[in-house]
């Protein structure tokens, strides 16, 4: 850390000289969760999908099985709609944030 | 038998228990670069001074074949010894018995050791290298786990306890150290997580090494888990017997004081501080200017390196430095450095060390990454350890004080016992930038030239407010000191408070932030 140079670093309206750390200079950008996109907020496996693309559902009613931490989780439709896009394979392992299934709400 | 052949037996029965896990397994322990159970013990404490507990030990598991066993010590060393003639029990988990496993009688020896360290008021030292929860034994693994995590939790805050992770510690294993005071790591031979590689290989497909999840430098630098990072098992130890040199035995006694010493830091006080506060210096200078023999006990030196804390000696005293880091970050507080302020403000005032405060910074880190992190939450910490905090507490106002970071520093709100300002310091709402462009916004707006009518509001409202004598003036600063008066100014202010009674409403306990 010593080696490295000295940066414009901005708090506020001010702008100080000054180092940063690797773990400030890794951190993750910020951005809106879009709500059309259904994404796993665990690990793991894809164990069944009850669904098509181009599929109407209501809200509530099962998209696919995701197993994970010896659960199956059901991931649900969050609102009257329909499915878009499958993104995943049933046998799949998912990571966190992956995008699973994508949706959009019925035109009222 | 005569009572010579009864003492050769007890010592061929000593000598078989001590070979551990037999050589094969030391050569291997010895090949991954770790020295044994036995001989890390006796590194750390005083030469000849181990006396050791429970050596005959068996295990009494009867499933799956381990009746049939024989685990010397059970898979784990306990004892007590001295550092620097100072009383301290020690455990060290045995890797080459059964891999250093945990189960019941193993968890026992480490309670026994650990209610013998809280009934005699010594500190503890865990050295953990263990492949978990011995799986033949089930649940009484994890039961013993519990038992010792109850140990850590009694024993918090009544005599310092000390976490060195020579090895694996994984699964529930981790939740010892983290409950503990310091836990000390080693490069490469350190190895800490909840859930390993294999794991995450299971769950997730993706391929990390033990060094990328759990590493000694994940822990001390990403992480937080540890606090102390060696190259090598021997260094490590030398930082533990430094440790124990600044604190006390427990929370009824001071640290040992030493000889008292003049500082012999070759800059001057008052050569280190640049006077324009968006200049950068090193802040650790500063400590080592004010302390005795400008000696400094930095902790969790890679962590957070935008906030300082550690162990210094006044007037042969320990004192605990708590200092923002302008080098870094521009010394803001965010969730890391209040985190680490807060553990270690808490850890001072558990065991009689006067804290110091050195401030300088601008305030929090502004950013949605740090509000979603929960820069409320972990900033409150720092309020709250200061507030509760009755051991004497000084600040010295470096530079800049700005806004709630201001109050947060041990402010004369936190109660600090004695606050004092340099003449350069800023103590103001926030900086003369944002609060001239403000305050005088119409004037600005309206202004044939808006940028040269800022630069002159700023410069106006830093003439006016951005110094110590606002706050001097309402008594929150109780005197402004000339920079090299300040190694003066604190051994007076801690001579003052050395019988401090602060009172405080009977509870339970409070409710902090976490």
């Amino acid at each position: 850390m010593d080696k490295e140079e000295y940066q414009i670093f901005r708090v506020y309206i001010a702008e100080y000289k000054t180092l940063l750390t690797n773990k400030f200079r890794n951190r993750k950008k910020w951005t809106p969760p879009n709500k059309n996109h259904l994404l796993a907020v665990i690990p793991g496996t894809i164990l069944e999908i009850l669904v098509k693309e181009k599929e109407r559902k209501k809200a509530g009613e099962t998209l696919l099985i995701l197993e994970a931490m010896k659960m199956a989780n059901r991931i649900i439709m969050p609102f009257d709609g329909m499915v878009t896009k499958i993104n995943v394979r049933v046998g799949e392992t998912v990571a966190k944030h992956h995008l699973m299934i994508e949706v959009e709400p019925a035109k009222t | 038998m005569s009572l010579k052949e009864f003492v050769q037996e007890l010592r061929k029965r000593k000598e078989i228990a001590q070979s551990g896990g037999g050589e094969e397994a030391i050569q291997k322990q010895m090949a991954m670069g770790k020295l044994t159970a036995r001989q890390r013990i006796t590194s750390i404490l005083d030469k000849n001074s181990f006396q050791e507990y429970d050596m005959f030990v068996e295990h009494v598991a009867r499933d799956f074949d381990m009746e049939k066993k024989t685990l010397h010590g059970d898979g784990v060393i306990i004892g007590t010894g001295t550092i620097y003639g100072a009383h301290v029990c020690i455990y060290a988990q045995d890797f080459t018995v059964a891999g250093g496993s945990l189960g019941l009688m193993h968890s026992r020896k480490i309670c026994k050791i650990m209610d013998h360290a809280l009934k005699m008021r010594v500190p503890l030292i865990g050295i953990n290298d263990s492949g978990g929860a011995r799986i033949q034994e089930g649940v009484n693994s994890l039961a013993g786990y519990g038992e010792i995590f109850y140990r850590n939790t009694m024993s918090s805050g009544v005599i310092p306890q000390i976490s060195v992770i020579l090895g694996p510690c994984a699964g529930g294993a981790v939740y010892s150290p983290a409950l503990t005071d310091f836990v000390f790591v080693v490069d490469n031979i350190s190895k800490m997580f909840i859930t390993g590689p294999s794991v995450i290989k299971t769950v997730l497909g993706e391929d990390y090494s033990m060094e990328e999840v759990g590493g000694a430098t994940v822990h001390c630098e990403i992480s937080g888990n540890a606090h102390f990072f060696a190259k090598s098992e021997e260094e490590c130890f030398e930082q533990i017997k430094n440790l124990i040199k600044y604190i006390p035995r427990n929370n009824t006694t001071k640290a040992k004081a030493i000889e008292p010493k003049k500082p012999n830091y070759p800059k001057k006080l008052d050569s280190i501080v640049p006077s324009d506060p968006k200049q950068p210096y090193d802040m650790r200078e500063l400590i080592k200017s004010v302390t005795d023999a400008s000696d400094f006990f930095e902790i969790m030196e890679m962590f957070a390196p935008n906030i300082i804390i550690g162990f210094g000696r006044m007037n042969g005293e320990t004192v605990g430095f708590v200092a923002n880091q302008p080098m870094v970050l521009a010394g803001v507080l965010d969730c890391d450095s209040s985190d680490k302020a807060a553990r270690f403000i808490r850890f001072c005032d558990c065991f009689n060390i006067p804290i110091v405060t050195l401030e300088d910074m601008p305030g929090y880190l502004p950013g949605i990454d740090q509000e979603h992190m929960g820069v409320i939450r972990h900033g409150a910490k720092v309020l709250y350890a200061y507030c509760e905090a009755t051991v004497p507490k000084i600040t010295v106002i470096v530079r800049k004080a700005y806004g709630g970071g201001y109050i947060a520093m041990n402010s004369r709100h936190m109660r600090a016992d004695f606050v004092f300002a340099w003449p350069t310091a800023e103590i103001a709402v926030m900086g003369p930038e944002g609060a001239a462009s403000i305050v005088f916004k119409k004037e600005i707006e309206s202004a044939v030239d808006p940028e040269a009518m800022r630069q002159s509001k700023i410069k106006e409202y830093r003439e006016k407010f951005a110094n110590p004598y606002v706050a001097a003036a309402k008594g929150y600063v109780d005197e402004v000191i000339e920079p090299s008066e300040t190694r003066s100014r604190l051994l007076h202010a801690l001579e003052v408070s050395k019988d401090k009674f602060a009172y405080r409403p009977e509870k339970k306990h409070g409710n902090e932030p976490f």
